[in-house]
């Protein structure tokens, strides 16, 4: 490996992977691996926050292997990047030289236009994001004295956290634009079976509904939704989604269009400069999830450290997946393209246990799928979705959770 | 007749049983006539008088008519095997060793033992590499055996020792997950202490991706990918800490290295795991439970889990399963290794291992190889170094690089070694190879001189079980006439190599010195002695000295590390070596049929266990087959990047649809190590032989005339 001091903009799990992946390939001092994170904290594993909020996990034991050797500079915000000259700039005016840059810069929770809501911070207190452990730790801190919350955003993550309030005995209700639940990933028959899950919770769901404005001076008190509904609340929590972290990258004149462009070998558009995780844009895709940030994690650090230099990513077929206590989802593709002709849909459904698979066939392939509830067929179902693997002439099978496993 | 007391030839569990020699009439025994019958030996604690087939069926290959009864050498005219007496055999080995010696070096000159030979057999073979041949140059079969958990249990618990408890206790668990390991079909006389634990209350959790006989009967059964099972055992961790099931008392007292195992769980996360294995997360989630609820619990491992470029992490990881519950080192409790063997365990104890001298002593350790050096009264500085492991050993021999000359005794590499094709071509290319065995196996087809040995009827020696319960297998008739114990080849070799001393055929005076040898060293066999076994039914090691109980159970007070304390592993899931791809896309597993034995040479011959296994076969699912337009019996063609094989297709819905399996004891174009990848583990150097990718098509019908 050529390729001495190597500088990773971001502390997250995309950043800890590639790290523990580059030093698991190199002998000890051949590369000088910098994780600079923004956060106070060490790397830990994201995709657990919500049951970290309902203290299923220690917030201090979800810390993910750095690989021995790693630097890790936390509360350290990267104000610059020069490809030309391959140095960083920090917050505090310093700088420093690197051979190779990997941008896992990650992606920013979107905060919504609300009256009442500053631009940039969350503003009154009550306003709450979750995409970080600092703001796990708040979160739970002010969901112990709140009489009610809302969560403006029903996606997976408002679901989740929904879910993970509800379970710590706060009323609460979701709040949601789209005419159904997480409609990037479901199609409306499971949403709707999903949202008698949370119903059963304790959880409501407005559906439909355009939140404008928070009232409540130094503590939110309301949320008023476009129709006139206000709902009374002591706690709000802004899930609506995320946008990825480009502005380092764009100010260093490299290319991005909804994240920063990377080819198959995760090579931004300046020499020595490489993106992965959600801030970077593969193949048109922005991924946010961990399957797609861990596979480039490890393509990039075989390429770089030498010991398969031609390893490429070649894109992923993510699978989006929530345990929200008893309510179980998996969810791979896209599903308008059910109503689209040449395709076929299975469907099995038990109204009464709340289950559902809803499969999407292009010719003997999958295209996507829904699975709610019972979700014992998961595994083999996932891996056909991942594989690409044909099926064959009958696949019905796949929707009886012990028929997929016979 | 007096019947005598001895054990089963066969696997690791060394079943007891008891010979009665039959009436010989005027003409002695007919030459297809076993000498020997069968009988129960209930006394004998592990298997109380049950036997499977092949143990019923062992007297078999004792009829003359089965077996070599003369030494083969290769005739220098027509280039054929033909009888010769033990002299000119001798002679020629000690002249195809010499010449090696003397024209590339004493390090020219390998020796390849096996696991199925006795402790003493063993001893004399890693002493005889060293001392007279003087080469590192020795590996065995073992290597491809238990290696991995070897490894796993030096690196975790300080010592190797297969089970740290006697198989009576899995019946007195709460609950045991068995990784890999189909002991219903490999060791059916095991079953029982499964069976018993069920009726106890307690429940077995089988991970396989094949529903075998022993996942049938299991409460849960786990279905992994092939090669996926390092991130089940992690994802399992992770839910145990995630659900508050740490013992952080045991952890805190017992163990280091828990920190790092976390990070690695906290990587491993249920949904995560689910996409990697193929295990739903409501299977793992009910497996901790069964497990972690259990007041005690034992995870035990088979080949299936560690023979992977992995397999030492793969252990590992199980072994911090066991570790975050406290479920080791406490009666009941504990992560073990099925050994599959015969003498898989002693076998490993005492010299044959590229880096072990006798009593698991260090190669490389100044004060081991001073004991070791003052037990044969040679110069510590005469003692080689360790050498490369059996398929480093294979892959080189006969290259500017390798061995020329080869001794193989009690080894059939030629069809359980994987890439099978090119390790033959490598043994052809040989200047000298010679294999001592029971009969004319694939290997000792192609040497240029064939020893016929003495079995386990015929001869006495120690043997060590799976429970690291040191056992005797005692003579119950004579050999006949023109067959030699290994023992007496090795002396008569060495003389011929100039050692007239320290290579007596006495097993007694043999195992006299393994105890010294041992004396002090991880595997202590000081205090037991012939006597002392046939008294207490065997004796488990260590066992220092003669008023020394034995160590039926180990760690209970304190684990085998420097400290005393057991280690957690922090190795992440890693893929396979060779992953499927669009020109090899399914898994291929290989394994064993419950009539036949490792490389089929001893129970390929016998005509009843032939006839409920009489060839290879391709397991595969019905919607493979489907799609591959297969019907039940159908010839197919199995191919990888090493090589092809053919079978027939045996279809059924017990595999997963995206893995073949097909059974490793046959040569010929059914070989299935013909298609094993030989991607060797860094740590055990264990090929992986439990998967690799292939394509499965219908065999042409050319291929498929015979």
């Amino acid at each position: 490996m050529n390729i001495r001091r190597v500088a990773v903009v971001g502390a997250g799990m995309a950043a800890a992977r590639f790290a523990q992946q580059l030093l698991a390939r190199t002998s000890p001092g051949a590369a000088e691996v910098t994780l600079y994170g923004a956060e106070p904290d060490a790397p830990y594993n994201r995709a657990l926050l919500a049951d970290v909020l309902t203290g299923r996990y220690d917030p201090d034991a979800i810390g993910l292997p750095l690989g021995e050797g790693t630097t890790l500079r936390t509360g350290t915000r990267v104000t610059a990047v020069a490809p030309a000259t391959r140095s960083l700039t920090l917050a505090d005016g310093t700088t420093a030289p690197y051979d190779a840059l990997v941008l896992a810069t990650g992606a920013a929770p979107v905060v919504p236009p609300l009256r009442g809501l500053r631009d940039g911070e969350p503003e009154p207190g009550g306003v709450h994001l979750l995409r970080t452990l600092a703001d796990c730790r708040a979160l739970a801190d002010a969901a112990r004295r709140a009489t009610h919350a809302v969560v403006i955003g029903g996606g997976v993550l408002g679901v989740s956290a929904a879910r993970a309030l509800a379970a710590l005995g706060t009323p609460t209700t979701i709040v949601h634009r789209g005419a159904w639940l997480m409609e990037r990933h479901l199609d409306d028959r499971s949403a709707h079976l999903a949202r008698g899950w949370l119903a059963a919770l304790g959880i409501t769901t407005h559906l439909a509904a355009r939140p404008v404005t928070l009232h409540g001076t130094d503590h939110v008190q309301a949320l008023e939704l476009a129709d006139g509904t206000k709902l009374e609340t002591d706690l709000v929590l802004l899930a609506c989604g995320v946008r990825p972290r480009t502005a380092l990258a764009r100010a260093a004149g490299l290319r991005v269009r909804h994240g920063v462009v990377v080819d198959d070998r995760l090579a931004a558009s300046a020499p020595g400069v490489h993106a992965i995780g959600d801030c970077a844009e593969h193949r048109g895709a922005v991924h946010g999830l961990t399957g797609p940030a861990w596979a480039q994690a490890d393509a990039l650090a075989a390429h770089l450290s030498g010991t398969d230099p031609g390893a490429r990513h070649t894109g992923a077929r993510p699978l989006t997946r929530l345990s929200a206590g008893p309510l179980q989802l998996a969810a791979f593709g896209d599903m308008t393209a059910e109503h689209a002709p040449g395709h076929d849909v299975l469907r099995y459904s038990d109204t009464t246990r709340g289950t559902s698979t809803t499969l999407v066939l292009r010719g003997d392939r999958l295209v996507a799928g829904v699975l709610l509830g019972d979700l014992a067929a998961t595994g083999d179902i996932a891996l056909a979705w991942q594989r690409d693997e044909p099926l064959p002439a009958d696949p019905s099978y796949l929707l009886n959770p012990e028929g997929a496993r016979a | 007749m007096t019947p005598t007391d001895t054990h089963c030839p066969y696997c690791a569990l060394q079943c007891g049983m008891r010979l009665r020699p039959r009436p010989t009439g005027p003409g002695g025994t007919p030459p297809s006539a076993p000498p020997v019958d069968v009988e129960e030996r209930p006394g004998f604690p592990v298997n109380q008088g049950a036997l499977c087939g092949k143990g019923r069926t062992a007297p078999a290959l004792l009829a003359r008519a089965l077996r070599l009864t003369a030494p083969l050498v290769r005739d220098s005219a027509d280039g054929t095997l033909r009888e010769a007496s033990w002299d000119e055999a001798l002679d020629r080995m000690a002249d195809g060793f010499r010449r090696a010696a003397e024209h590339h070096g004493r390090e020219a000159v390998g020796v390849f033992g096996g696991g199925g030979l006795t402790n003493e057999k063993a001893y004399a073979l890693g002493k005889f590499a060293r001392v007279v041949l003087r080469t590192p140059n020795i590996d065995y079969n073992g290597r491809f055996c238990m290696s991995s958990a070897a490894t796993a249990h030096r690196a975790a618990f300080g010592v190797d020792r297969g089970l740290p408890f006697p198989m009576e206790d899995i019946a007195t668990t709460g609950c045991v997950v068995l990784v890999g390991a189909n002991p219903a079909e490999t060791m059916p006389p095991a079953l029982r202490y499964f069976t018993r634990m069920r009726e106890a209350g307690g429940r077995l959790i089988v991970v396989d991706p094949r529903r075998t006989r022993t996942a049938e009967q299991a409460d849960l059964h786990l279905r992994p990918v092939p090669g996926t099972d390092l991130a089940l055992a992690l994802g399992m961790l992770h839910l145990v800490i995630a659900d508050g099931h740490l013992d952080k008392d045991f952890i805190a007292a017992r163990t280091t290295g828990f920190e790092g195992a976390r990070a690695t769980a906290m990587a491993h996360w249920p949904e995560r795991v689910e996409q990697i294995t193929g295990v739903p997360v409501s299977q793992l989630r009910e497996a901790v439970r069964m497990f972690a609820g259990a007041g005690t619990g034992m995870v035990l491992t088979a080949r299936g889990s560690e023979q992977h470029s992995k397999g030492t992490d793969t252990v590992r990881a199980w072994i911090n399963l066991c570790l975050a519950t406290g479920k080791a080192g406490r009666p009941g409790s504990g992560y073990g290794c099925l050994t599959g063997q015969g003498n898989g365990q002693g076998g490993r104890e005492h010299g044959q291992k590229a880096d072990q001298l006798p009593g698991y002593r260090s190669l490389t350790d100044p004060a081991d190889r001073a004991h070791v050096a003052a037990v044969w009264g040679v110069d510590p500085d005469s003692l080689p170094g360790p050498g490369p492991s059996a398929y480093e050993l294979l892959d080189r021999a006969g290259t500017p690089d390798g061995i020329r000359a080869l001794l193989v005794m009690g080894s059939n590499p030629v069809v359980s070694a994987p890439r099978a094709a090119h390790v033959t071509e490598r043994l052809r290319a040989l200047d000298f190879l010679a294999v001592s065995d029971v009969v004319l196996s694939e290997t000792a087809e192609l040497a240029d001189v064939v020893l016929p040995a003495a079995q386990w009827a015929e001869e006495t020696g120690t043997t060590t079980n799976l429970e690291g319960r040191v056992i005797l297998r005692q003579a119950a008739v004579p050999p006949p006439p023109g067959v030699r114990t290994d023992l007496t080849l090795l002396k008569e070799l060495a003389a011929r190599l100039g050692t007239t001393h320290g290579f007596p055929d006495d097993p007694r005076e043999v195992f006299d010195e393994l105890r010294r040898a041992s004396a002090g060293g991880a595997a202590d066999y000081a205090g037991i002695d012939y006597a002392r076994i046939r008294a207490e039914n065997g004796v488990f090691w260590p066992c220092p000295d003669p008023a020394h109980p034995g160590t039926p159970r180990l760690f209970l007070d304190r684990f085998a590390t420097p400290d005393g304390r057991a280690r957690f592993a922090e190795a992440g899931h890693r893929p396979q070596a060779e992953e499927p791809d669009p020109a090899y896309p399914l898994h291929l597993t290989t394994g064993r049929v419950t009539a036949q034995y490792q490389s089929g040479a001893q129970t390929r011959r016998i005509a009843e266990l032939n006839a409920a296994a009489p060839g290879p076969f391709v397991e595969l699912h019905p919607h493979l087959a489907e799609r591959l337009g297969v019907g039940e019996g159908d010839v197919l063609a199995v191919t990888s990047r090493r090589g092809r094989a053919l079978a027939p297709a045996r279809i059924t819905a017990a595999i997963r649809a995206d893995t073949v399996f097909m059974p490793f004891h046959w040569d010929g174009p059914g070989r299935a190590n013909t298609l094993t990848n030989p991607a060797l583990d860094p740590q055990s150097r264990m090929p992986e032989f439990k998967v690799c990718a292939v394509r499965v098509e219908k065999a042409a019908e050319a291929e498929a005339r015979p």
